[in-house]
């Protein structure tokens, strides 16, 4: 028996789109706290990935296993353990931050207290604005208010659909800290995104998905200095500018 | 393992209310596009009393319709817009739930500009449409185009042409409520006995449970292809 069975695992997992195969036979494990960055050029099937590990979208064939629910036969399961930030921010503009943590607390059936959610808006820097508009909310804040909105259910995973979208230079460091912090809090995190040095600064763990597999997979901690970026220009078949 | 369907649905409303209340597109534009509706028949009419009397059941139902086809395409799109629909089937709610909440929420704003349109229509027609039966035949009219418009629209808001597809698909699908309600609203309005025309606020009924029943068999299967 495994002592250590991955928290999230897909076993030849293939999505096809009509006749475009996107994810081929996929076989990924991601253990429990791990951070994972997932890279790879548009079109690879990142976002396609994540939406599937979400239960966004159904598998034409394989596995996936989440906490050991497999997807999508046990959803209603999978789905209180997921929290998701994408670069839409999947937050309603009319209403304050303070209502849509709100709304989406008592979505989760939890008890939307006050005292929760003022600790999740102090966490994203958003306290003093909880009772804006999220119309009136820069980039970075809607960013940062869409972890809080992921995190309020305490999920054990949390997906990351390119995050940096659209950020400047000081809400992608904000965003570093969160993840980071998040990372630290035990939340294992699968980010995809096209940003390879922070990649490979904030992750524990690599992945470089190409043609709908999986083509590269190291933990960052041990990469060589300029290894990521000459591995993702053999496997994609792009020049990355350093 | 799911949040209770009632919770979930009412949350579902209540913040659809609440986004509206806030920004008022809705009933902004359901409310003015019914206005210059009404007020363009009415010119149109105006001389003529008796095609006046027979033609304003037509009117508020026609203008219902359409008011409510803009209102389900504007509901739906701010589930769309910020990849909100993707929120909540990520929650762990019944997919019924989602489609009970929008329904109440979209019920609730047509029949809004449906009251409004009753006193607004007896002054400018002259015909007494403030009756309980008309609001009865309101009532039941709009929870089934409701229930009907907010699976299309669920189905039509992904798509390019979701604007003009709506009305193009609904309006078929809606004919026997449509057509129910104008006669049973006709036969009122002319005075005529109950007798004659009570099969059709039942016909009505049943065409609602059945829609209804459809719809939230349909919902899940619609909302996750």
């Amino acid at each position: 028996m495994n002592e250590n069975p991955a928290l999230i695992e897909t076993r030849a997992l293939v999505k096809a789109y009509d006749l475009l195969v996107v994810l081929r036979k996929l076989d990924l494990q991601i253990q429990r706290g791990e951070f994972v960055a997932l890279l790879g050029p548009n079109g690879s099937g990142k976002s396609t990935l994540l939406r599937l590990l979400a239960g966004l979208t159904r598998p034409t064939s394989g596995t996936i296993l989440i906490g050991g629910w497999e997807l999508p036969r046990e959803a209603a399961a999978v789905r209180a353990q997921i929290g998701m930030v994408s670069h839409r921010s999947l937050l309603y503009e009319n209403l304050t931050a303070r209502e849509n943590l709100r709304f989406f607390a008592r979505l989760y059936n939890l008890n939307p207290t006050t005292d929760h959610i003022d600790t999740l808006l102090r966490q994203v820097g958003l306290y003093k604005r909880g009772d804006s508009l999220v119309r009136t909310f820069s980039r970075g804040m809607l960013q940062r208010l869409s972890i809080a909105r992921a995190l309020l259910h305490r999920p054990d995973v949390l997906l990351f659909d390119e995050p940096y979208t659209g950020l400047d230079q000081d809400a992608g460091r904000t965003l570093d800290n969160l993840l980071a912090q998040a990372h630290s809090e035990g939340h294992t995190i699968v980010m995809t995104t096209h940003e390879l040095d922070r990649a490979a600064r904030i992750a524990s763990r690599v992945l470089i998905l190409s043609r709908g597999t999986i083509g590269y997979d190291a933990p960052a901690s041990q990469l060589p200095p300029g290894e990521l970026a000459a591995r993702y220009g053999e496997l994609t078949g792009m020049v990355v500018i350093q | 393992m799911n949040t209770p369907f009632w919770q979930a649905a009412f949350s579902i409303t209540r913040k659809d209310l609440r986004a509206e209340l806030r920004s008022r597109e809705l009933v902004n534009t359901m409310g003015l596009f019914a206005l210059l509706s009404v007020l363009i028949f009415s010119f149109a009419l105006e001389l003529d009393r008796v095609a006046r009397q027979e033609a304003v059941s037509g009117v508020l139902w026609v203008t219902v319709v359409f008011a409510s086809i803009l209102g389900l395409n504007r509901s739906m799109a701010m589930e769309r817009e910020q990849g909100n629909l993707d929120a909540l089937l990520m929650a762990p709610i019944s997919r019924s739930a989602i489609f009970a909440g929008k329904l109440i929420g979209n019920f609730v704003f047509t029949l809004v500009v449906g009251l409004v349109l009753l006193p607004l229509m007896t002054v400018l027609y002259n015909v007494p449409l403030m009756q309980p039966w008309v609001v009865v035949l309101l009532l039941l009219g709009i929870a089934g185009f409701a229930t009907i418009g907010t699976l299309l629209a669920t189905m039509t808001v992904q798509t390019r042409a979701r604007e003009s597809l709506l009305p193009i698909i609904m309006l078929p699908v809606a004919l026997p409520v449509l057509l129910a309600s104008v006669n049973a609203s006709t036969a009122v309005l002319n005075n005529a006995p109950i007798d004659d025309w009570i099969a059709w606020p039942q016909l009505l009924a049943v065409i609602d449970v059945i829609y209804l029943t459809l719809c939230f068999l349909l919902f899940e299967y619609v909302i996750e292809s």
